[in-house]
This record gives structure tokens, C-alpha cells and sequence, in this order.
């Protein structure tokens, strides 16, 4: 390759916004359900049936827009978009083209210590669609609209990024923004968060902006990234072998790691916008504003530096506490109860993070509950529980999030605080370890670590180590 | 303004609608006429008018986000075509 | 059956007549006349007689007391009614039974309502003579030869037929007023957002409105204090409705000002029907009322906005027909969009299919501020030309159409001439006003005028003031009328 090519990348951000309802009915948005159980004739487009407009959603847009440094449309709209498709029960998408709710915003990304701007374009209120499915007993395809008619916001960025790593960085943050709003629980892999990529590509150097393609159809990280690799390949190949790259949708199918063109004679692209009749404007009063701005809640950045103020803890930790809306939720919470900040955080930095490797999970999948980890805390401060212990059962609240109090109780694991029982099991450990008694007697401090094991061993991991510890010491000054 | 072939088969792509020949040239006729006669439109300056959308001067109607409805799906689907699995069946969608 | 709706809910109240009775009557009467006129699409002979019985029970216990209650209706075929065939007299919708009820509907099944049927119309409303239902012609009950106007012919026609004593219809651009007008009965095309649309399947959504159609100003007054209450299923619903128009019938106009546009009486007008409608405003201006001619102003451009804005809306409104989910699906076909269009193709007639071309053009790429923002500009300078007029006056007196009813077929060859005859029913629309639709006259076959006064946003007070008076003057008496016509046919 002679030449040397820049990707430059803009991101149209799909999410679902975390509502009880639908956008224009009164259908219920709870994933899964049996197909069709959550419909009407609003989200099923019945003729005659007509949209009225769910409060919360303008209210989540809002509060999205303030948080992406957005100026908000006081006076916005839905547009109808045109189109024949089964998922869209009416054959028009409500949505928002003419004046979106929010324009003009922009976040902050890092990648590898230089930061940057990512400006955003717009934001627009939008209605999913339903779900299709392949039937291969009739060759055929089943339509289930229990998702027509939930609500999505687009965040539509400009072209300001030029790498994977860049976009990456863009959804990390709009989506721990989001999270951290309550708006959506922005999970890909259940397409609560949905990008689409817009990409071209140019010689370095160049003003002109190339031929863009529009990728659809990524819900991983992983997707994205290796979508956008291979679209920026597919471009410099056409290029350079003098081709043309077309202005087209093209969509990824992440287990060939190829893509194909959506295009079909039948898909005129011309999607005839026009106001819908059917809803009436949106004005967003200054006072409407401040209110949804004075109920936002902490972001991110505003609560690193509390944490750095309130809890002393190491940034490294305050950034992977923070990092998840789920872990720093459990983290406040757990000391909410009275759970001492440190300890919390070492739970949650050690053997958190641990379990969640091995499980290959995302935070903001933990299940269990800030209560079930700070009682467990507890155990271990009213030295109720010893350490070792106390991990087995954190490994039982991670996974089924159980009560460790009772769990406890019922398998016998309380720390044995009889001083005379415990004396007895010493004095019999001393008995049967002359060589380690010798060793510590004789000035080597190391030995009476294997004197505790034995203890602890023999008291099958239910005592105090510093309490064994202390009482190992009076008997062998004797 | 003369309809040419190609506009009326884009918009019949669009609407999707198919005619016949003969309905076709209808369809030329009818729609050339039509965009004659409101091309009288051209006769008023509008260049300082806003569009009206809206003659009903109401803003800011919002139902609460409260689930209203229950499973109504065995009605709805009453009156499909063709369904399946609970399920509105459409020829496939995926090549 | 000569009896209004208001009179014959009298009798019920009072005994004189039995819900049962009253039903019986108009299914008779349906079944004597209605294959002459075919005004109904689907006549309900079961289900009205077990509505009348219960309904006669709740009158009986006192739980309905209301001015209709007992009273049978038939509804415009585009309204939808639970487990009631809903077809808008569309091959596409032949065989839909929705499993809901129009709001309209619901509140005069509230108000104690006998729901008989319902009524023929131009296919999705699109038409003004009722020619294009795929449930074939709908013929005016003054003379069979002659249409009965559009879109809710079947509604007018069975009114002056006496099929029935009242009826819902929708007016887009004039689909209540002008067949009451060809049919000489009463009709109100409400303020946009008086009446919920909910259930309305929609022409154009920014235009649409229900109203009643009725023998006489009482009657439409008070059934459309019956369906005007808000709706939150409807975003388009006014929240602050008053229903008390029945307070304005009043046959009192003195000092009332009422201005006659002289470029409604321009061009194209029939003598016949110049003269019925100006010497309406004689009785009115006698009567005390200050009548003044002035000049109204953007008239010729009100069709061509309409015809843009309606057929944009429509061919959005109308795309969710298409096989899926509801309706008529084609026999066969090759793939998806071989099947949209086939089903589509062969369920759509050819007005239906000519506005939704046109709309989908006007709003394709490359065209869309050309014509439709142009028409969007076009509606806020006729909203300001009615807003100037409605400074000065109190109401608009004018004709319905042009002309009267038209023979059959007369206008279904030129699209453009049969737009034409709504030159004075589209801006009420566009303008968002109400207007109501009342006899006047006769022309020289005796064929009914009508006349219309149309009145500012949400002022429907005004107008059924100024009609009850007119009405009061009696210059025009319909029943007795078509009675004679109908007697000379041996159908009476």
C-alpha cells in the first residue's frame, strides 16, 4: 500500500429507553413475554387507533440531551418515516427528523491518555420496531410485535472519530452517561444499545470527507470493532484498485466477519418525512428543564471526586468502582448499611472481580445485593465468620445472591469463640507438633504459622486465626 | 409538469402499488394534471409564511407511564391472515 | 319515522314508543328501501334488537335518562365498533372486524344509542358522491339517478330517506356537509379536536372530524353534545370541550353579524342555488342579524393545499393496509413486496390508488417543499384569511357546493371537476373550523340547496344559533317533501 488512509467514523447510537410503557400506548416494554402478549391496537397499527406521546420518554431524552451537553429543542416534533416493512405495523416509523429533541452536544472520550471531543449532531425520540423470525418448517416469516412501539432515543454523532478504539470509547461513555441517568440499561447483547456505523475512508491529509457506507446489525464491542476493521479494508481495496466505494446499508454478520449490502430494487431509500398529524408538539419550558436537571442524578465525574473526598480510596479503585453504574450502585449502598468504604471496595476490587472473570460476566450483570455483601462484612467485623469463610460464602451470594446470615447458620460455620474448646484443640496441636514447637521456641517466628494451619485445620476453618494466634503464644511462652 | 414512466414506477415502488399498463397511463395522465392544477400555488409568495402542521393550537399531550394494557393478543390476531405461533405470518424476510 | 331523533327520544321517555318499537320501525324501513338507496353496508338486525331491549331496561330503571337514549343510529362505515364488520367500504377491508370502538361510537352507546348498522361512503372517505364503495352506489332519495353527495352519502341518504333518524359521517373537506346539503338534511362538521378520532379509521389526520347528520339544528346540537367529550386516547382532543350547544338554540340573532364572502358567489355557481342561499341570508338579515357581503380571499387556492395535504396524509395513513396484520391479503404471490403490492393493487380502487400515488409524490425526495410545505404555507394564509374575517363577523354564510346533487357517473371521468365541487368545504378543513350544513331551498327539480355557516375555532355556539333561527323561518320543509317524491315512486 502506497498511500496512507484515515477512517473517519460517526456512530448513529440506538437506545431503548428504561420506561414501564410503550412510547405511544399503554403496552407494557418487560423483555421477553410470549410473542404478541404485549400488544394492542396502537403498537399493532389497527386502523383507527391513534399515539399519545409517554411523558417519561421526553423526560429520559432530556435528561440525556443535558447530560451530552445538548441544546434542547423547546419546540419539537414527530415526523413519520415511510417504509414497507413487517416489523412496522403501520409501514411509518414515528420518529423525529425535522426538530429533534436535543442538537449540538458533544462528550469527552480518552484513548490511550489524549482526549478528545465526540460531537453530537442530534438526538431524536423514536419508536422500535417488532421482531422478526425465520420459520423454517414453512419457509416463512413470524412477526412478533411485543418491541413495536418501544421507546429509542438516536444519538447521532458527527464524523469525529477516526478509530475503533475511538468509538469504543464514545459508547463506553454514552453508556455509562446513560446508565448513570437510570435511562436505559444500555445492554448490547440484549439491543437495549444498538450502533450503527457510518464509515469512510480518505488519504491522510485530505479535507474531503470519502464515500460513507452505513454498517448495521453490531451488538458487540467486539462486532464494532472488527466490523469496522474489515469495512475500513473492504474501502482501501476498492480504492486502490480503482473502484468506487457506493453510498449504500450494508449489514454485518459477525460469524462470517464479513459484510453484504441490504440493497434491493423494492427498497427506495426515500423515506417521504412529513410532521405527523397524529401527535401534537412538544414545548419544553426553561422551568420543565431545570426540573429534569435539578433530578438528575450524580454522573460519573461528579462522583469520582466524591468518592476521592468522601472514602479514602485509590483513584485506580474510584475508576473501576465508577466504571459501572451496577458496582458503584452496590458500593454506596453497602456502606449505606454500614459497611466500612475500604472493605466494600476490597470486596468489590478482589473477589468481585475475580468471580466475575471466571464467570465471564459484565458488571452490569452481578446479581447479587449490596445487603447480602454488607452483612457478610458484618459477619466478619463481630468476627462471627473468619476470613476463608467469609469467602465461600460470598461465592454462594455472588452466584444466587442467597442470605449469608442464614446460610451460615445452617452449615455450621460460625468461628468457635469458646475460649476453653479452642485452648483444648491447641494444647493437643502442641502436643502432636514437637518439631514446630522446637522451631519456634528456638527463635524461628515462621513456625507458628504452621501451628495455626494445624488449629484451623482441625477446627475445620471455623476459629479466629488472630485469636488462635494469640492463645498459641500464651501457651508456647509457658 | 409531464409524468414520465420512470417517475410513476418510482412511485408506485414507494406506494407500493402495481399497475397495468393501461393503468399506468392513467395514473401519467391523472397525476400531470393534478400537479398542473395545484402548481397554482406558485401564484402566492410564501417566502415569509411558516407552515402550519398544526390548525389545532394544542402542545404538550402526554399520557403517565403506567401499563394500561393487558394481553390482548388472541383478538388482535383474530383478524391476520395468516398466523402462526402466535405470530402475524408474512412471506420471508430474510434471504 | 318522520319523527326527529329528539322527538323520538321524547316518546320513549314517555312511553308513547318502545326502544323495540323504534328499532323495528328503521329495520323496516331499511328493508323496504335500503335496495333502492343502498345506504347501508351492514345492517345489524340481531344485535340491534338485544341492544334495544337492554337499553329499554336501563330506561325503564332510570339509569338512562338522556335526550337519545332508545334512539337507533347508523354510523359511517370507517368508524370501528367491536366485533362489527369495519370495512370503509374497501375491498382491503372487507372482511376486518375490529375488537374496539370508536370513542364517537362509545359515547352514544353511553347515551343509550340503538346501533343499527352501518353506512355506505366513498371508499377510505375518499370521494363526493359515494360512487366509489366496493359495495357498489349509494343513490339520493330525491332522485336514484342522482348521487347523494360524498363521502358519507350512505349516512345522508338514510337520514332523508328516514331509514334511520340520525347518523355519524366524517367530514375531510366537506364529507358531512356536502351530501347533507344533496340530500336536504342537517349536518355539523365540528372545530378539529370537538370530537375524538380515536377509532376514525384516518384520510387525512390533520382534517378529519366526526359529526352528526340529522333531520334538523336540535338534533345535530344535541348528539353532538353527546360524542364531543375529551379523550385521552386521542392527542387531537380539545381538553377544555363545553356540551352544552343544545343551549344555543335559540331562535334569536339580532345583532348577530354575519358575512357573506362574494367570491363564494362567484363563478361556477348555479343560479339556483345562489339564490336559495342569498335569500337565506335575507330571512336571517330580517330577523335581525347584520349581514354584510365582504371579500374572504384565497378561495381558488384552497383545493389545491387540500388536495396535496390530504393525499400526502392519506398515502402515509393508508400504508399500514397491506396484508399483514388485518384485511384482505392476495390470493398469491412471490415474495414479500410482491404481495404488499398485489394485495394493495387488487384491494385499493382506482380514487383510492390515485391519491395515494399523488400523496407519496408530493412527499417523495426532491418535491417535498415544492408541494407540500408549499401547501402547509398555503393553510396558515387561509387560517389568517377566516382569522381577519372572524374579527369582523360572528359567522360565514355561504353555499355547500356549487351546484346540487350531480346525476351518476357525471363526475367520476374528470378527478379535477369532481374536486372542484368541494371549493367551498376544504378550507373549513384546513382552517381546522366547524360548519354546519343545513336545507335552504329547492332548485328548479326540486332538488334540495344547502347552505352553510361556518363559525370561528371551537364556536359551533354561533352557528347552531344562527341555523336554529334560520330553521325557525321554515321557508324549507324536507320530510314532507321527499314523503311526496317517495309517494310518486311507490316506495312510502
Amino acid at each position: 500500500m502506497s498511500k496512507t488512509y484515515e477512517t473517519v467514523i460517526g456512530l448513529e447510537v440506538h437506545v431503548e429507553l428504561a420506561t414501564k410503557t410503550k412510547i405511544f400506548c399503554g403496552c407494557s416494554t418487560a423483555f421477553g413475554g410470549a410473542p404478541n402478549t404485549h400488544t394492542c391496537p396502537v403498537c399493532t397499527g389497527m386502523p383507527g387507533s391513534l399515539p399519545v406521546l409517554n411523558k417519561a420518554v421526553v423526560e429520559k431524552a432530556v435528561a440525556v440531551g443535558l447530560a451530552t451537553n445538548c441544546t434542547i429543542t423547546q419546540n419539537c416534533k414527530f415526523d413519520r418515516k415511510n417504509y414497507f416493512y413487517p416489523d412496522n405495523p403501520q409501514n411509518y416509523q414515528i420518529s423525529q427528523l425535522y426538530y429533534p429533541i436535543c442538537r449540538n452536544g458533544k462528550v469527552e472520550i480518552e484513548v490511550d491518555g489524549n482526549k478528545k471531543y465526540v460531537r453530537i449532531h442530534e438526538i431524536h425520540m423514536e419508536e422500535d420496531a417488532g421482531k422478526l423470525v425465520h420459520d423454517p418448517y414453512t419457509d416463512s416469516s413470524l412477526v412478533d410485535y411485543n418491541r413495536s412501539g418501544v421507546p429509542l432515543i438516536e444519538i447521532v454523532s458527527e464524523p469525529d472519530m477516526r478509530s475503533a478504539e475511538e468509538v469504543i470509547a464514545y459508547l463506553e461513555k454514552l453508556r455509562l452517561i446513560i446508565q448513570y441517568l437510570g435511562a436505559s440499561d444500555c445492554k448490547l447483547n440484549e439491543g437495549s444499545m444498538r450502533a450503527d456505523v457510518n464509515l469512510s475512508v480518505r488519504e491522510v491529509g485530505a479535507e474531503k470527507f470519502g464515500t460513507r457506507t452505513e454498517m448495521k446489525n453490531l451488538n458487540s464491542f467486539k462486532a464494532i470493532a472488527r466490523a469496522i476493521e474489515n469495512e475500513k479494508e473492504r474501502q482501501i481495496d476498492l480504492i486502490e484498485s480503482g473502484e468506487k466505494v457506493i453510498q449504500e446499508t450494508r449489514r454485518w454478520d459477525d460469524t462470517k466477519e464479513y459484510s453484504y449490502a441490504m440493497r434491493s430494487k423494492e427498497d427506495a431509500q426515500d423515506y417521504r418525512y412529513f410532521p405527523d398529524p397524529d401527535l401534537v408538539p412538544v414545548m419544553i419550558s426553561d422551568e420543565w428543564m431545570e426540573e429534569i436537571r435539578s433530578r438528575q442524578p450524580e454522573l460519573r465525574d461528579e462522583k469520582r471526586i466524591r468518592y476521592k473526598e468522601e472514602y479514602d480510596i485509590p483513584d485506580y479503585d474510584i475508576d473501576i468502582l465508577t466504571n459501572s453504574k451496577k458496582l458503584a450502585d452496590i458500593f454506596e449502598e453497602a456502606i449505606a448499611l454500614g459497611a466500612a468504604p475500604k472493605k466494600v471496595s476490597n470486596w468489590l476490587m478482589v473477589e468481585t472481580m475475580r468471580l466475575m472473570k471466571e464467570a465471564s460476566i459484565d458488571a452490569d450483570d452481578l446479581k447479587f445485593s449490596a445487603k447480602n455483601l454488607a452483612a457478610i462484612i458484618k459477619m466478619v467485623d463481630d468476627k462471627v465468620i473468619n476470613g476463608t469463610v467469609a469467602k465461600e460464602v460470598f461465592e454462594k451470594v455472588f452466584a444466587e445472591d442467597i442470605d449469608p446470615e442464614a446460610y451460615v447458620e445452617e452449615h455450621g460455620l460460625k468461628t468457635v469463640n469458646d475460649e476453653g474448646a479452642l485452648r483444648t484443640v491447641i494444647l493437643d496441636v502442641i502436643e502432636k507438633n514437637p518439631k514446630s514447637v522446637a522451631d519456634f521456641k528456638g527463635g524461628k517466628e515462621k513456625a507458628i504459622g504452621a501451628l495455626v494451619g494445624q488449629t484451623m485445620k482441625a477446627m475445620q476453618g471455623k476459629a479466629d486465626p488472630s485469636e488462635v494466634n494469640r492463645i498459641l503464644r500464651e501457651e508456647l511462652s509457658k | 409538469m409531464t409524468i414520465t414512466d420512470e417517475t410513476i414506477d418510482y412511485v408506485g415502488i414507494l406506494a407500493k402499488l402495481e399497475l397495468s399498463d393501461e393503468e399506468k397511463e392513467q395514473a401519467k395522465q391523472d397525476m400531470s394534471n393534478m400537479l398542473e392544477y395545484v402548481s397554482k400555488l406558485n401564484e402566492l409568495d410564501t417566502d415569509s409564511v411558516e407552515p402550519m402542521s398544526h390548525a389545532f393550537p394544542v402542545s404538550n399531550v402526554f399520557r403517565e407511564d403506567v401499563v394500561t394494557n393487558g394481553d390482548d393478543r388472541d383478538n388482535l390476531l383474530a383478524n391476520a391472515p395468516e398466523q402462526k405461533d402466535g405470530c402475524y405470518k408474512v412471506p420471508k424476510t430474510f434471504d | 319515522m318522520k319523527l326527529t331523533a329528539v322527538e323520538l327520544g321524547k316518546k320513549i321517555k314517555d312511553k308513547e314508543v318502545t326502544v323495540v318499537e323504534a328499532t323495528k320501525a328503521c329495520l323496516e324501513r331499511i328493508k323496504a328501501l335500503d335496495e333502492t338507496y343502498n345506504c347501508f353496508v351492514t345492517v345489524d338486525e340481531a344485535g340491534a334488537l338485544a341492544q334495544a331491549e337492554a337499553i329499554q331496561a336501563k330506561i325503564d330503571s332510570g339509569e338512562l335518562t338522556g335526550p337519545l337514549a332508545g334512539v337507533p343510529v347508523a354510523i359511517k362505515d370507517n368508524m370501528c365498533i367491536n366485533g362489527m364488520l369495519t370495512s370503509c367500504s374497501s375491498k382491503i377491508l372487507s372482511n376486518f372486524v375490529p375488537t374496539y370502538t370508536a370513542t364517537a361510537v362509545e359515547k352514544l352507546q353511553e347515551a343509550g344509542a340503538v346501533i343499527i348498522g352501518k353506512t355506505n361512503m366513498d371508499e377510505f372517505a375518499m370521494g363526493s358522491t359515494t360512487e366509489t364503495s366496493y359495495y357498489g352506489v349509494t343513490r339520493n332519495p330525491w332522485d336514484t339517478d342522482k348521487v347523494p353527495g360524498g363521502s358519507s352519502g350512505g349516512s345522508a341518504a338514510a337520514v332523508a330517506a328516514e331509514e334511520i333518524p340520525y347518523a355519524l359521517g366524517s367530514d375531510t373537506g366537506g364529507s358531512i356537509r356536502q351530501p347533507a346539503a344533496f340530500c336536504g338534511v342537517t349536518g355539523i362538521k365540528p372545530t378539529y379536536g370537538r370530537v375524538s378520532r380515536y377509532g376514525l379509521i384516518a384520510y387525512g389526520s390533520s382534517l378529519d372530524q366526526i359529526g352528526p347528520l340529522a333531520k334538523d339544528v336540535t338534533d345535530c346540537a344535541t348528539i353532538l353534545e353527546a360524542i364531543c367529550k375529551h379523550d385521552d386516547k386521542d392527542s387531537t382532543s380539545y381538553a377544555q370541550a363545553e356540551d352544552d350547544f343544545t343551549s344555543a338554540l335559540v331562535d334569536d340573532v339580532k345583532g348577530m353579524k354575519i358575512g357573506i364572502p362574494r367570491d363564494y358567489f362567484a363563478e361556477g355557481i348555479d343560479e339556483d342555488v345562489k339564490t336559495a342561499v342569498l335569500a337565506a341570508a335575507k330571512k336571517l338579515e330580517e330577523k335581525g342579524a347584520i349581514v354584510e357581503e365582504f371579500d374572504l380571499g384565497m378561495v381558488e387556492y384552497a383545493i389545491p393545499a387540500y388536495y396535496i395535504i390530504a393525499s400526502a396524509e392519506a398515502s402515509s395513513n393508508l400504508e399500514r393496509f397491506d396484508g399483514v396484520k388485518y384485511g384482505y391479503r392476495t390470493a398469491e404471490y412471490r415474495d414479500l413486496h410482491n404481495m404488499y403490492k398485489k394485495t394493495r393493487s387488487e384491494g385499493f380502487g382506482a380514487e383510492v390508488k390515485r391519491r395515494i400515488m399523488l400523496g407519496s409524490f408530493v412527499l417523495s425526495s426532491g418535491y417535498y417543499d415544492a408541494y407540500y410545505v408549499k401547501a402547509l404555507k398555503t393553510k396558515a394564509l387561509i387560517k389568517k384569511a377566516f382569522d381577519d374575517a372572524f374579527a369582523k363577523y360572528d359567522v360565514i354564510l355561504g353555499p355547500v357546493a356549487p351546484t346540487t346533487a350531480l346525476k351518476m357517473g357525471e363526475s367520476l371521468s374528470d378527478p379535477i371537476k369532481m374536486y372542484l365541487g368541494d371549493i367551498y368545504t376544504v378550507s373549513v378543513n384546513l382552517a381546522g373550523l366547524p360548519g354546519i350544513s343545513l336545507p335552504c331551498g329547492q332548485d328548479k327539480d326540486g332538488m334540495p340547496v344547502g347552505m352553510q355557516l361556518l363559525g370561528q375555532t371551537f364556536d359551533e355556539k354561533s352557528i347552531i344559533r344562527a341555523a336554529y333561527a334560520f330553521e325557525c323561518t321554515k321557508t324549507y320543509k324536507r320530510p314532507d317533501a321527499l314523503g311526496t317524491v317517495e309517494a310518486e315512486r311507490g316506495l312510502a
